[in-house]
């Protein structure tokens, strides 16, 4: 048990374990503080989303729709954490997001592209403003957090202005890509008969993962992961070793937007959700894959547990009593879980030297008692 | 062309008492990303007040509002001072998890309000019409707003401060080499929380500037759109000196204030360009403007790095 605790692996999981059930304790003593009386019952039904249903099929559906949007959140998630692992807070993957969404809905929408053409050109589109980002952080030494969010908002403008010209005359959401263009919607593969024939449920899911286990290889198995990580680590050692510390940097966020415009397509060619173009904030899957990442580990693989987790609870808001709580209470809980990341660092040295003193007790006690005995 | 320096003037107030909350907590040592959580905050603490309060009088009616968005401010910016000064938590990490539990705060609070208050209502919307009058008095048509005084007082209040007073040049120090400073007797613990929490005090007050600048309902929803961030760019543009962050925050107000008020203009008006267009201007030129004075950056030496008593 001692020894599993010292793998920092197991106590990724511990400390995010505490995180999750202190987010939610938080957000259980808000709704008590709201109202007393719904509070039990609303808390439990965001944790169980999609088991509130009854009828098995619809369970299954409805853990089909998470799923299906747990997709983009990953991709986002990846993005933060690899652009983490080298030293950089990329908080301008909203935005990146944004540009894919524009982009893959634009190709579709307007020209006709079919679905492998609308999905790279998502990931072009999310790489072009990760490059600015790089850019002007390693030529002209910006904070890529305030780059970030300029062009968060940036692209949130553009997008909402392009989009206007492929949007339905009554509505202010874009058309409907199945009316328009069905070539340009993902394949299902089959994948769908497995949840109860949820059209969402799309080649993007296992295409995720497979990214999120080659992202996971990059970063520990290959030369290039290793570069960067060092660039991360110390830009002046890396430079004095003989890498390319502001390639290094561009490349990162060039990636990193990269996963996060993929994401978009992988929610919006599914034809899940249509984009509104009257929209005043950025859409929040980029911020919660700020969750997702940290919540994760800052793991690849431990992020596909942890997008999930966030999704799963972002959709269980729905089902709290709306008599007299609203369902924004999920993210005020993902955004405390974020806040409780903070403290992971802490949690883990603490729980170190709980071990180190148990240790050191025991062995004492063992030279105490051999002493007794002589 | 009036309406154009009264927006300016506003949108200039709210970004220099941001950006000088932005700026004490820097030469402290520690960069304040939530910013924009605490404007949310802040502004929250602001338009509970004039709505609960009932008072006629405008000057009680100013005061209070304001100290209500300070102490706000101040209440909810101690969650980041808690977390980096004590727990040494990544400060990117934390100020971005406040900028999102402010606007999700927020809303669940106003919403439980309006519900509780009449069970149809489901939005998080917050009206101040009577009360907004009492911050502007009207001249020629020209309406000038108490926060505009408030602003210009606050630049020279932390100007004074920053370079003139013990307190100041102890809590720079700290931003500098916290190290140093603590070999000469100063608390770096103590001088941080201080420059964190004068830091909510400004971001609270912006914040509620912010909301009373141009109309008299506030949807929580909506956040401060970026503002807190602006603010920070304008703390960069000025280079961490608080005279010079006055100068930028105008420019970047007169950006802020087109989107108000291009239709006014014929010359404008006339290009026919996107509404769209107006609304990205101010981080559009704030990217630009940050490109070419980066470089030469002023930054305090020491912040966004926790303080270990043990390294030099």
């Amino acid at each position: 048990m001692k020894k599993a605790l010292k793998n920092p692996g197991v106590q990724a999981f511990v400390a995010s374990i505490i995180c999750i059930i202190l987010g939610l304790l938080i957000g259980y003593i808000v709704l008590l503080f709201i109202n007393p009386e719904g509070a039990a019952e609303s808390i439990v039904n965001v944790i169980k989303n999609f088991l509130t249903w009854s009828r098995p099929n619809k369970k299954l559906q409805q853990f089909g729709n998470t799923l299906a949007k747990t997709m983009p959140l990953l991709m986002c998630s990846l993005s933060i954490l690899f652009a983490y692992k080298v030293g950089l807070f990329n908080i301008g993957a909203a935005g990146q997001y944004v540009a894919g969404s524009c982009a893959c809905l634009y190709a579709a929408l307007a020209w006709g592209w079919g679905w492998l053409p609308c999905m790279i050109f998502a990931l072009v589109a999310g790489a072009v403003l990760g490059a600015i980002v790089g850019f002007l952080k390693s030529r002209c030494n910006v904070n890529e957090v305030i780059s970030g969010i300029m062009l968060n908002w940036i692209s949130l403008y553009t997008a909402n202005t392009l989009l206007t010209k492929v949007k339905e005359v009554a509505s202010p959401y874009t058309m409907y890509i199945k009316d328009v263009n069905p070539s340009a919607l993902l394949p299902n593969a089959g994948l769908d008969k497995l949840f109860n024939k949820n059209q969402y449920i799309t080649i993007a899911v296992p295409l995720a993962m497979i990214i999120a286990i080659a992202v996971s290889i990059l970063l520990s198995k290959t030369k290039l992961g290793y570069e960067l990580k060092a660039t991360g680590s110390n830009k002046n050692a890396a430079k004095y070793a003989g890498m390319a510390e502001n390639r290094n940097i561009i490349l990162t966020l060039v990636i990193s937007g990269a996963l996060a415009g993929l994401g978009a397509a992988m929610l919006y060619l599914t034809g899940y959700m249509r984009w509104e173009c009257t929209q005043s904030s950025v859409p929040g899957m980029g911020f919660n894959g700020i969750a997702a990442a940290f919540l994760g580990g800052l793991n690849p693989i431990g992020a596909i547990f942890s997008s999930f987790f966030i999704q799963h609870i972002t959709d269980g808001g729905q089902y709290v009593n709306t008599n007299f709580y609203s369902s924004q209470i999920s993210d005020l809980i993902s955004s405390v879980i974020i806040y409780l990341c903070g403290f992971v660092l802490f949690i883990k040295i603490t729980m170190n030297n709980l071990l180190a003193k148990s240790e050191e007790k025991k062995s004492r006690a063992l030279k105490v008692s051999e002493g007794g005995d002589k | 062309m009036l309406l154009l320096i009264q927006y300016t003037l506003i949108f200039s107030s709210v970004l220099v008492l941001v950006a000088l909350g932005g700026c004490i907590s820097e030469h402290s040592g520690v960069i304040n990303l939530g910013l924009e959580g605490i404007m949310v905050i802040g502004a929250l603490g602001g338009a509970l007040m004039m709505r609960f309060l009932g008072t006629s009088s405008a000057f009680v009616m100013v005061l209070l509002v304001m100290l209500a968005a300070m102490l706000f401010g101040v209440i909810y910016s101690s969650l980041l001072g808690v977390a980096c000064i004590n727990f040494k938590a990544d400060q990117t990490l934390v100020g971005t998890a406040l900028n999102l539990l402010g606007t999700a705060a927020a809303t669940v609070f106003v919403k439980a309000i309006n519900t509780a208050a009449n069970p149809d209502d489901h939005s998080s919307e917050i009206e101040y019409v009577r009360a907004r009058k009492m911050f502007i008095v009207n001249i020629n048509g020209f309406e000038f707003n108490w926060f505009m005084l408030v602003a210009v007082l606050a630049v020279i209040f932390v100007a004074v401060m920053l370079y003139k007073t013990k307190f100041g040049l102890r809590l720079m120090a700290c931003g500098e080499h916290p190290q140093a400073a603590a070999s000469v007797g100063v608390s770096v613990y103590k001088m941080r929380w201080a420059g964190v929490l004068l830091s909510g005090a400004l971001g609270g007050l912006g914040g509620i500037c912010y909301i009373l600048a141009g109309v008299s309902i506030w949807k929580f929803e909506n956040g401060v759109a970026g503002f807190g961030f602006l603010a920070l760019a304008v703390m960069i543009f000025g280079q961490w000196k608080p005279y010079r962050i006055a100068l930028a925050a105008l420019l970047f107000g007169l950006f802020r204030a087109l989107s108000n008020t291009y239709v006014g203009f014929p010359a404008l008006a006339a290009l026919n360009l996107p509404g769209n267009v107006y609304n990205m201007m101010p981080y559009i030129v704030s990217l630009i403007v940050l490109a070419f004075t980066s470089k030469t950056s002023r930054a305090p030496k020491a912040e966004g790095i926790p303080y270990d008593k043990g390294s030099r």
